[in-house]
């Protein structure tokens, strides 16, 4: 992509190339894609021994124990940042019902079974509901565990901090499990959507056979 | 302050063995506080203070004897004062000497994530090293006698050593060597739970049907252990729990969550692996696909 003139979503690039992650939209994901990894990272050091060593690597406990949240701030700025502008695209339609019946045959790359889908696919919307839901739960519990000092020192408080320690490893624990399908699917399953996160572009023929009806309503074409 | 002559039997956060673990002699030390001896004169709260070296903080009067409402990051030692109504109308003043109750099963160590920020010797003593404290103060949820304390200023706990670097050396505990009655002793578990039972037999032939002795099972016993004239009702000591243990919630997220969760994670890797060999990516007809 060489043009620098990517402004808006379905906007037409030369060499048959369509728009699909503007600008904003590619650095709110992998801001929030770097913000992530180093929370995973630090988490999972603070959660088992086994990975302590994490800890080690980046800087001692200590270092960790203080940018874990603040970066964890910046994770959580940025996945509303990426809510405001995809938002509205991850709202249901009617063709998810029928995606969500065929899974099993997405799953196994029988797509010629899956009904079009929009700008995301019911899957995508599915990822997207976990990791802003957890995300929600890891706020509140996060905001508790990184000033502990400021509760009471009475028993019905260091019950809420073992309680609120639980909630926050499992809701870690399952934006893990999204995040190495995430991962695993734009890496290896899904050639070109790497290239749609890093260029923003896609070929006109990717966007019909991954998006049909996004497709359709970008260029106006039914074909 | 960790002592290198004491073996370590556990370390928090640590992978893999630790050194003193199953080694040592049967030889433990324990701290009993006889409560019925005790006269308030904080003789122990003093020497606390002196042996460890901290500035003696601000106390707070609420009209009681009590130097402050509970113990401090640099105040171990705290003589609860509580004045308990009895059934027959008398009013009983029971005073009792809070401090870290070096559990057999510390739910301190348990929950914190730092390697080596808390250890437990062979001898018993349960010790925090503050180098390696990270300050997310999981030990202060891991203990039910709330006894770790954070400092804002250095962003570590503290809590109680059972003066480690003393008895390391062969002396008693500073507390110990105070006590002006005698109501403080100080020698290995058995010897101590046997003065314990003395004396308990002794007060209930004195007319105290209930006397008894506070070595807490939910926790494995303690390495310091109460006379009560009233065992059978703890809370009445000063918020001393009945039936303490490591808190449910710190056993299910270093036990079944750990191991289910790392063995999520494996099968995760492992199953995108797998998906990958058996069913391909998701080619586009005519699209240049490097994976």
């Amino acid at each position: 992509m060489s043009s620098g003139t990517i402004t808006r979503a379905g906007t037409t690039a030369p060499a048959d190339q369509i728009v699909r992650y503007t600008f904003p939209e590619r650095a709110a994901h992998w801001i929030n894609g770097l913000a992530y990894i180093y929370c995973m990272v630090t988490g999972l050091a603070l959660f088992t021994p086994f990975m302590f060593w994490m800890a080690t690597v980046l800087g001692g406990g200590g270092t960790i124990r203080f940018w874990h949240p603040w970066v964890g701030l910046v994770y959580l700025v940025t996945i509303f940042w990426m809510n405001s502008q995809w938002g509205p695209d991850m709202a249901p339609i009617p063709e998810d019902d029928q995606w969500n019946k065929n899974i099993e045959s997405y799953i196994k790359n029988k797509d010629d079974a899956m009904p079009p889908q929009g700008r995301f696919n019911a899957g995508q919307k599915m990822f997207w509901k976990g990791m802003f839901w957890c995300t929600l739960i890891l706020l509140v519990t996060g905001v508790i565990l990184w000033i502990p000092e400021m509760l009471p020192h009475k028993a019905w408080a260091h019950f809420l901090l073992t309680v609120v320690v639980f909630l926050h490893s499992v809701a870690a624990l399952i934006t893990i499990g999204l995040f190495i399908i995430h991962v695993y699917m734009s890496v290896w399953m899904t050639p070109g959507s790497m290239k749609a996160m890093m260029d923003g572009t896609v070929s006109s023929r990717w966007a019909r056979a991954h998006h049909r009806l996004w497709h359709e309503k970008v260029t106006g074409r039914k074909n | 302050m960790s002592n290198g002559t004491l073996e370590v039997k556990a370390i928090s956060g640590h992978r893999g063995g630790t050194p003193g673990s199953g080694v040592s002699r049967d030889y433990d030390v324990c701290k009993l506080v006889d409560t019925t001896t005790c006269i308030g004169c904080k003789a122990c709260e003093v020497a606390c203070v002196e042996w460890n070296g901290y500035e003696f903080r601000d106390t707070t009067f609420d009209n009681t004897y009590q130097t402050m409402p509970e113990t401090a990051w640099n105040f171990w030692n705290l003589i609860k004062f509580n004045e308990v109504e009895n059934a027959d109308g008398t009013v009983s003043w029971l005073m009792r000497k809070d401090q870290c109750m070096h559990c057999a099963d510390p739910g301190c160590l348990t929950a914190c994530p730092a390697d080596g920020a808390i250890v437990q010797y062979t001898n018993g003593i349960v010790d925090f090293n503050q180098e390696h404290c990270i300050g997310c103060q999981y030990c202060v949820s891991g203990c039910p006698f709330n006894i770790p304390k954070f400092n804002s200023a250095t962003k570590k706990v503290y809590k109680c050593t059972l003066c480690s670097d003393r008895v390391g050396a062969g002396l008693e505990p500073a507390c110990i060597k105070s006590c002006p009655t005698g109501c403080l002793h100080f020698g290995s578990k058995e010897d101590m739970k046997f003065e314990a039972e003395r004396r308990v037999k002794q007060l209930q032939a004195n007319g105290h049907a209930d006397a008894g002795v506070y070595d807490p099972d939910g926790v494995g016993g303690t390495h310091v252990i109460y006379v009560l004239n009233d065992a059978k009702h703890p809370e009445k000591y000063g918020d001393l729990p009945a039936d303490p243990s490591v808190p449910f919630f710190v056993k299910m997220w270093k036990g079944p969550l750990k191991w289910l969760g790392g063995l999520g994670i494996a099968a995760g890797v492992l199953g995108v692996f797998m998906h990958r060999v058996r069913y391909g990516a998701k080619n586009v007809e005519g699209e240049e696909n490097r994976a």
